[in-house]
């Protein structure tokens, strides 16, 4: 993987500014288009592009897969138990209006949790399957 | 190729119809991901394809059968843009009108996503999470993911 520098050089100054934008998508998606689908995805696409350019090799040591099965994982339960939390509080199950003292503060919290959560799955998820294709090389 | 290219052409379309998050997810899984999926997928496969399985007919039943149920399903459905449809009677004012006093977030689909239809979205996440797992388990790298490498 010695040649190919443009696309190398390239690509060193974008996947930064990939990974930024999947933060801002997942973050800001409260006030502009976006959410914690579209931030995975761009972020999944992040470590996928590293991994074409630079081998699987070099992303497995970025994100080994166990890792990576182990967040797909963790995104769902981090969504299941933000609507357990719900009950817990006395209210109902994805009830984010409990969670604390003002409705819309609560709404708010369990909105980036949640969202949160389907980032970590979507974007894990993706990396697995990438892998996955390009293990049966 | 051309998948990719009616994915970005359809995203552009949604971006035209005010409807940016689905040109942002069409825009990312349709023309990335899945381009890059369908590669490797030809990169895994071979050039020449198999001779076709007898067909099965048990399979066969099955799977008209439950498109038929579902075709059958959508026949309740309101008619596309029907403004009387049940959606445009009460929820969807309900969300447009009541949702920045109730959820407080300036954008009306992540607070329909995230808190009204809460449940939908748990369960898209399981069914992404199970997609997922289903993959990794059919392409059978799962074992190597938790137990040792045998090579490097």
């Amino acid at each position: 993987m010695q040649h190919h520098v443009v696309l190398r050089i390239v690509c060193k100054l974008l996947i930064p500014l990939i990974l930024l934008f999947a933060l801002y998508v997942q973050f800001h998606g409260d006030y502009g288009p976006g959410g914690g689908f579209q931030a995975g995805v761009i972020f999944g696409a992040g470590f996928i592009l590293y991994g074409i350019v630079f081998g699987l090799r070099s992303v497995q040591t970025v994100a080994p897969p166990p890792v990576v099965v182990m967040v797909s994982c963790a995104g769902v339960l981090l969504y299941a138990l933000v609507g357990v939390a719900g009950p817990m509080m006395g209210g109902n199950y994805l009830d984010y209006s409990v969670l604390l003292d003002d409705p819309v503060a609560g709404q708010h919290l369990g909105i980036i949790l949640i969202e949160l959560g389907v980032g970590l799955t979507v974007a894990s998820t993706m990396t697995a399957l990438f892998y996955a294709f390009a293990e049966r090389r | 190729m051309l998948f990719a290219i009616f994915s970005l052409l359809s995203a552009a379309v949604f971006v035209t119809l005010d409807a940016v998050d689905v040109a942002f997810t069409e825009a990312a899984v349709g023309a990335g991901i899945s381009t890059i999926l369908m590669l490797a997928t030809l990169a895994v496969t071979r050039t020449r394809e198999e001779r076709a399985h007898r067909l099965k007919p048990l399979a066969w039943v099955a799977t008209v059968f439950t498109g038929a149920v579902l075709l059958y399903g959508t026949m309740d459905y309101p008619q596309v843009g029907d403004p009387t449809a049940p959606a445009h009677q009460h929820v969807a004012p309900r969300y447009i009108q009541q949702s920045g006093e109730e959820i407080g977030i300036p954008n009306v689909v992540t607070s329909v996503l995230a808190s009204y239809r809460g449940y939908d979205t748990l369960g898209e996440v399981t069914v992404i999470f199970t997609a997922g797992i289903g993959v990794l388990c059919l392409l059978g790298p799962v074992i190597t993911l938790f137990g040792k490498r045998e090579k490097d």
